[in-house]
């Protein structure tokens, strides 16, 4: 018997084996949507827990890596939807860039809270395409829908953020 | 053809306006909001421990609710309905003719 169907047999030595083998993966992609490494280490914790409680539902000759990223893809949003009234990123992870002198401090609090405001499925789109450059493939696979869905959020994400750029610009010289 | 290549290939329906727009986005966006870095891809600890005492913790919950339904008294049944039990049993052993007739009213 191999790794996986021990595993949905319910073998636990098995569960640790695939855990090992898959949770850099599993974090890495959860820590990119979220942005945050404790909260990302919480939500590891619970798609394994998720994935051993509905182990029967997978395949044993299934794509475990794909099975597991769709399923943290899915506890990432459900996290980017209850975190949604937080007004500010959390910053642990926000490494000082190659700074633009274009692009002072003002805009880029400016861009976060914009960010911040955009609808949890545009986020996700938003972060992995645009910040993260992962593939349209790889983000439509992980979060169940078609790549021209993908395309069609990205685009609709830089239209909501531009507009809100615009918005708060408009606000700040009102109120100079 | 590396990632942005590939990305950049599969918008490429997009009008001149709208792939402006979204690089100078994606710009913006990655100053104020850098990718993360590859050594901060990693979990700081090991996950293991917790999601080993999640699944222990479960499986101690589901023996002891196990073990309760075990301990609990099945259902009761009043000595009367024994007796009727008992009586009917008896009437058909005894007088197997009546079996046709409780069909027929059935």
């Amino acid at each position: 018997m191999d790794l996986q169907q021990r595993f949905v047999a319910g073998d636990l030595e098995a569960f640790e084996q695939l855990f090992r083998d898959y949770q850099r993966q599993v974090y890495a992609w959860i820590v990119r949507i979220v942005r945050d490494s404790a909260t990302s280490e919480d939500l590891t914790v619970e798609t394994f827990w998720r994935i051993y409680r509905s182990r029967t539902l997978f395949r044993p000759d299934g794509n475990f890596g794909a099975w597991s990223r769709r399923i943290a893809t899915n506890i990432a949003l459900d996290h980017l939807r209850k975190s949604r009234r937080e007004t500010e990123l959390p910053n642990d992870l926000l490494a000082p860039p190659e700074p633009d002198p274009a692009v002072s401090r003002e805009m880029r609090a400016r861009i976060r809270t914009a960010f911040v405001n955009l609808p949890p499925k545009y986020r996700l789109v938003a972060t992995l395409a645009l910040i993260e450059e992962a593939p349209y493939e790889e983000i439509a696979a992980a979060a169940g829908i078609t790549v021209a869905l993908v395309k069609v959020r990205v685009f609709r994400a830089t239209r909501m953020l531009r507009k809100q750029l615009r918005s708060l610009s408009a606000e700040i010289g009102a109120q100079s | 053809m590396n990632r942005e290549e590939k990305n950049r290939a599969s918008s490429a329906d997009a009008t001149p306006q709208d792939r402006s727009d979204l690089n100078e986005i994606k710009h913006l966006l990655r100053q104020a909001m850098p990718p993360v870095l590859p050594h901060e891809l990693e979990p700081h600890i090991d996950l293991w421990p917790q999601l080993r005492a999640r699944i222990e913790s479960q499986h101690n919950t589901v023996h002891a609710a196990t073990n309760v339904h075990r301990e609990s008294p099945g259902i009761r049944i009043a000595w009367f309905d024994w007796a009727l039990a008992a009586l009917a049993a008896a009437a058909l052993i005894f007088f197997p003719g009546i079996i046709p007739a409780l069909l027929y009213h059935f």
